[in-house]
């Protein structure tokens, strides 16, 4: 089956304060469709892995590939437009933009890729909220709604461009109990219905342990 | 591809909620651009006052016949006495008369030149002006009056009576203000005047003539050129100055060289005759630009230092419109646009403020002896002051906005994500 994201030795140093080698021969791929958390010890370079793998970190040896497509090299530009189109990202703290309406931060990523009217991306953006029970908080200021609603409108604008993965660093580790289940049955729901692959880091083990494959990591390499 | 719109929706913003900071850096380049305006109006306005008090009345060139000795003695002439130390003590120049030998031709040459808006005969002559016992020396100008007041703007100088009243009297005279005080004379009065050869005429005062520069007003009057001719006892074609103007001020050097050698006459422009003038305005006019960039400068200083705070603190929303898509290049046009907004309002206003302000300028009483036709301070609203203005403010807060939003532009967005 064709692989969503395949990775091929990559390998990355942080060279300040000094030569370290973070990552080790990473080497893996995921189905389309699959849950995957990845796990590992604070500082074991799961999360460096992961922006490596958003296209956000370009400073890496090996070869990144995205719906078979070889992604390293690529310019800046072009790496924006794929990140635009291909990849939906949950952060652990919720950076909405502020000053802006819930609805109008679900919007923005679909406003740049411009592929739909505005009424459409409205319409596509009302569902995606309504999807995950928060559509009647559309007009709200993103400043004024509770973390777990903050973090399921991050989800809602994620999901805007109907990416091909989807990308969580730690998307729970700011949340209570009752929003982490809240946002784990959400992703768990896309992974079944909608058939969107995920990968998420995280170093909560209960959530890892559900998901339809674990990663864990150690050191930079990964373990199994 | 850039998406404006979303960019502008983004910058706008932006600025709607910081605006305290928008209003104070909108509220700079408005300063700016409104002291450069009024500067540039009112230094302007005074440049070409100046320079119209003493420009606009002198011709672009003025044709006379200067008297002086031969620069080529008879004795190099004669070949005996070549390379011989010749000494020639007590040179006079040779008798001959003041006035321009072949005028009536120039002047109907002139005429039929396409780049001259005109010419004009005029007959200086040194007289006295007698009126009882008073005797005051002074200048006797002929001149062909209508074609002055066409030329010129003597019109502006006619305190009372009309270059038309001068016209239609063979006898009457336009008497310089300062001597219409001293002999204590008005229109309709009478006036007498007497040549160097002592010959005495009577005139009728039709007007007083008041340039504002006391030395002209104190000795100078005008006639008709007929009355001049006839005062001194000379026919018509004796004429010691011909006045031309042309339709473009910049051909007047050459045009002075070429009639100086046609003719074989003294010519001289009006920039040889005014070269301070032209200085005195330069200066002025750097000046008003030095002063008026410099508080653009400071302007848009306060711009540069408003977007710097405002992108460390916008630095999280940097990081996630990158990551969800957009590329450095808009981040930086976002920023880019704020700064450029501000520029377009602040000085818009600006604008408006100079306008307001030179409007009042305008209408400030200002009244001298010596410019008897201005009433209020003078402002100059040429709109390329306007348009230098708003370009000023543009190019600056561009400027401004160009170096933070480069910094936002390379911003990495994975160390602000990791709080690194």
């Amino acid at each position: 089956m064709k692989l969503v994201l395949e990775t091929r030795n990559i390998n990355k140093h942080f060279y300040k304060p000094k030569d370290f080698h973070v990552l080790k021969d990473i080497s893996f791929g995921i189905q389309p469709g699959e849950f995957t958390s990845i796990v590992g010890k604070s500082g074991c370079g799961k999360s460096t892995l992961l922006y490596i793998l958003s296209t956000m970190d370009t400073e890496y040896t090996g070869e990144l590939y995205l719906n078979g497509q070889l992604i390293t090299g690529k310019s800046n530009e072009e790496l924006s437009r794929i990140r635009n189109r291909h990849i939906g990202f949950v952060f652990q703290f919720h950076y909405l933009l502020s000053e802006f309406s819930v609805l109008e931060n679900v919007m923005l990523p679909a406003k740049k890729l411009a592929e739909k009217s505005l009424e459409e991306i409205e319409h596509d953006a009302q569902e995606k909220l309504k999807m995950l029970h928060i559509g009647h908080l559309a007009q709200q200021r993103a400043s004024r709604i509770s973390g777990g609603e903050k973090q399921r409108v991050a989800i809602a604008r994620a999901l805007i461009n109907n990416p091909t993965i989807l990308m969580g660093d730690e998307p729970t580790g700011n949340l209570d109990s009752h929003n982490s289940e809240n946002v784990f049955n959400i992703f768990k729901n896309l992974a079944q219905e909608k058939g969107l692959s995920l990968l998420v880091v995280t170093h909560d083990n209960d959530f890892a342990k559900r998901t339809d494959r674990i990663i864990e990591m150690e050191d930079g390499s990964i373990l199994k | 591809m850039t998406n404006w719109s979303v960019i502008l929706k983004i910058a706008r913003t932006h600025l709607t909620t910081k605006m305290k900071s928008t209003v104070t850096a909108a509220l700079g380049v408005t300063f700016g651009i409104g002291a450069y305006i009024t500067m540039a109006g009112f230094m302007t306005g005074l440049n070409n006052l100046l320079d119209g008090l003493t420009l606009n009345r002198t011709p672009h060139i003025r044709l006379y016949n200067e008297i002086a000795p031969s620069k080529k003695q008879p004795v190099s002439l004669y070949t005996d006495f070549k390379g011989a130390f010749n000494v020639v003590t007590s040179i006079k120049p040779k008798e001959t008369q003041i006035k321009i030998h072949n005028a009536l031709p120039i002047l109907k040459y002139l005429k039929t030149k396409e780049d001259v808006k005109g010419a004009t005969p005029q007959l200086q002559a040194q007289i006295f002006y007698l009126s009882g016992s008073i005797e005051l020396g002074g200048i006797l100008i002929g001149a062909d009056i209508m074609e002055e007041a066409r030329l010129s703007n003597i019109n502006d100088y006619i305190v009372s009576g009309s270059p038309e009243a001068l016209k239609n009297n063979a006898n009457g005279i336009l008497l310089g203000a300062g001597l219409a005080d001293k002999m204590s004379l008005s229109v309709g009065d009478r006036i007498q005047v007497a040549t160097v050869s002592g010959s005495i005429f009577p005139l009728k005062i039709v007007g007083i003539y008041q340039s504002g520069l006391a030395e002209i007003d104190n000795a100078q009057s005008y006639v008709n050129l007929k009355t001049a001719q006839r005062i001194l006892g000379q026919p018509e074609n004796y004429i010691t100055d011909i006045h031309i103007k042309l339709f473009d001020i910049e051909a007047a050097p050459a045009m002075a060289k070429r009639l100086e050698r046609q003719f074989d006459i003294q010519a001289i422009d009006i920039k040889e005759a005014n070269a301070q003038f032209e200085t005195g305005s330069s200066i002025r006019n750097l000046i008003t630009y030095a002063v008026s960039l410099t508080l653009l400068i400071v302007a848009g200083f306060g711009i540069y230092n408003i977007l710097n705070m405002l992108i460390y603190e916008k630095m999280k929303d940097i990081a996630i419109l990158k990551a969800t898509g957009f590329s450095g290049r808009d981040v930086s046009l976002i920023f880019i646009s704020q700064a450029v907004i501000i520029g377009l309002l602040g000085g818009i206003l600006g604008l408006m403020v100079g306008f307001g302000l030179s409007v009042l300028i305008d209408n400030t009483p200002f009244e001298t002896e010596a410019l008897p036709t201005i009433k209020t301070y003078p402002i100059n609203y040429n709109p390329l002051y306007y348009v230098i203005g708003i370009g000023f403010a543009l190019l600056s807060t561009f400027i401004a906005g160009y170096l933070p939003a480069n910094k936002a532009k390379n911003m990495d967005p994975i160390k602000i994500i990791r709080g690194t």
